[in-house]
């Protein structure tokens, strides 16, 4: 054997013990420095070729630039004419998402309590949730005329199915290793569920009734702009009609980006904090 | 909380006995027997060990006695009285970080099994702070399980089992995921908080060394299924003597009689014992 290959033999040494060190937190602060720039750089970016787009094409009719369109917005909230609107949307999708969310719960008992009920859900789901909820808009209108009880119809179609899918994912997976822990110190029946089972689905939960949000919130606009008002009373969607049907493109605009505020309003305000104290919190979600 | 002295009285009764118990769970491709006539007696104070190869049964043989699952024959009784169901007298340590409920704080942790057995929350939370300070984790009483490191979640799980002073602790390869340098002190620990308290414990592993120094007895199973193969005493050792000769010798004592001495090595079934297909 060719002694090239061979490592040389070095001689050994100790280092000499020191003093426990500090724990190994070098800086403290995010590593990120940057990231808090990003979101609102970007959505200035966005505005300022906007307006300069609109200032190009020139045709208020067509493309209200930025700026008229945030006038157009802040007189609709200074006359209240906006917040009229807005309240009705949202009382009637309070509603339908409350409704749904309480259907959706029971069906996902239904879906994890035994097996024929998991068979019968799993069907539901998949035939359902790829039909969107505004497809049934002309069948809720004969069920249930123009009124309420069409637009809580389609709400609740648009609320149980997706929630229904995650949360019972969500069940499915809880590890076996902690429902035995839970029957190990004695829990059953509805102890377990609360104490175990719900908080460990909880990541899916959270993020089914974010969806479900979503999908309620662009359905009521949705079916607002093809039915309207009733008794006199219109939501944010019949305020973008009516004002398209008037050619008040700079309040279509407002009616728009009052959805998309309220949307990321929703969403950072009520979605991010919750999931921020809890399943951030415990390590269950990055 | 005082400690028990696992020495001066034996008790003519076991603690926990099995009596030909045989086990069958059901597979995709069918019933699967796990033990096959399995007996064996833990008295109180006992570091009772149950090792064998994977596929001997003896983590279906501890969910067993822990109640969550009903032998196809044959007995199980905890002091006199048979096993039906999992119950709190029988606190099993999972080898899985996931048995800590990640929404609970270290403490809480420790505080659950007690707060749902009906420990007024008073005593809970006096036992809970002993039983951390024991495990030497005090000071992270208020930090959630994903912040810590694997060897101080197994110790929050046996802080929170020793806290429920079970008749007997289950642990199911409870250091089998931990790092050798880990596993090697969570060794250490389990001995010294026997030393001084003196818990009956059950103990499944799958490593020669790490049953013997562990235990004071070891049931050797052999696998598909599993059958005892011997029951063996190895109080006389411990992390102190691993590198001794009379360990060395014991370990290859057992690892022959698990796998048979190159000469006589007694015909393997490698097949599941299929019961019905």
């Amino acid at each position: 054997m060719s002694a090239v290959h061979e490592p040389p033999v070095r001689p050994e040494y100790v280092a000499p013990q020191r003093a426990a060190p500090a724990p190994a937190l070098v800086s403290t602060g995010s590593v990120d420095r940057l990231s808090w720039l990003n979101k609102p750089a970007i959505l200035l970016a966005l505005v300022i070729l906007w307006e300069l787009l609109a200032r190009w094409v020139d045709n208020d009719l067509l493309l209200p630039g930025a700026l008229q369109t945030a006038r157009a917005f802040i007189d609709g909230i200074a006359s209240g004419e906006l917040i009229g609107y807005v309240t009705v949307s949202l009382a009637i999708l309070v509603q339908g998402f409350l409704l749904g969310v309480a259907i959706a719960f029971l069906l996902t008992w239904l879906a994890v309590s035994n097996r024929f009920g998991r068979e019968l859900i799993d069907t539901l789901t998949s035939m359902f949730n790829p039909l969107p909820a505004i497809a049934l808009l002309p069948l809720a209108l004969l069920w249930f005329g123009l009124g309420k009880g069409s637009l809580l119809m389609v709400l609740v179609h648009s609320v149980v199915w997706p929630l229904t899918l995650n949360a019972s994912a969500g069940f499915r997976a809880v590890p076996e290793t902690l429902r035995m822990a839970g029957r190990n110190y004695g829990l059953g029946g509805l102890r377990m569920v609360l104490q175990i089972l719900v908080p460990a689905a909880l990541p899916s939960i959270l993020s089914g009734l974010k969806i479900g949000w979503a999908f309620a919130w662009r359905t009521l606009i949705a079916a607002e702009l093809v039915f309207g008002s009733t008794s006199g009373q219109g939501g944010l969607g019949w305020y973008i009609f009516q004002n398209r049907n008037e050619l008040f493109t700079d309040k279509v605009f407002a009616g728009l980006a009052t959805v998309i505020l309220i949307g990321l309003a929703i969403e950072r305000c009520v979605f991010q904090t919750l999931e921020r104290v809890t399943v951030r919190r415990w390590g269950m979600q990055r | 909380m005082r400690a028990i002295a696992p020495f001066n009285l034996v008790p003519p009764e076991p603690l926990l006995r099995a009596q030909h118990v045989t086990l069958e769970y059901a597979s995709e491709r069918g019933v699967v027997r796990a033990t096959d006539d399995v007996s064996f007696d833990v008295y109180r104070g006992d570091r009772f060990v149950l090792l064998g190869p994977s596929g001997c049964g003896k983590s279906t043989l501890l969910k067993a006695i822990g109640g969550f699952i009903a032998p196809r024959a044959g007995s199980l009784h905890l002091g006199g009285t048979p096993v039906t169901g999992p119950g709190p007298d029988r606190i099993v340590v999972f080898q899985e970080f996931d048995q800590l409920p990640p929404w609970k704080t270290v403490k809480q942790n420790v505080l659950f099994p007690m707060l749902a057995g009906g420990v007024a929350r008073a005593e809970a939370e006096v036992r809970a702070r002993h039983w951390l300070g024991k495990v030497g984790l005090a000071r992270f009483a208020d930090a959630y399980p994903h912040t810590l490191s694997g060897g101080m979640k197994a110790r929050v799980a046996i802080a929170r089992a020793l806290a429920m002073q079970p008749a007997v602790l289950l642990m199911d390869e409870p250091f089998a995921a931990l790092d050798a340098l880990t596993r090697r002190s969570m060794q250490e620990e389990l001995q010294a908080l026997w030393d001084e308290i003196g818990f009956t414990m059950l103990f499944v592993t799958h490593s020669i060394e790490e049953a013997l120094v562990v235990g004071n007895r070891i049931l050797l199973l052999s696998p598909h299924p599993g059958r005892v193969r011997a029951e063996l005493n190895s109080h006389q050792f411990s992390l102190a003597s691993a590198g001794s000769h009379e360990f060395q010798a014991a370990t290859q004592r057992i690892h022959a009689l698990l796998f048979g001495a190159d000469a006589d090595a007694p015909a393997v079934q490698p097949q599941p014992a299929l019961v019905q297909p």
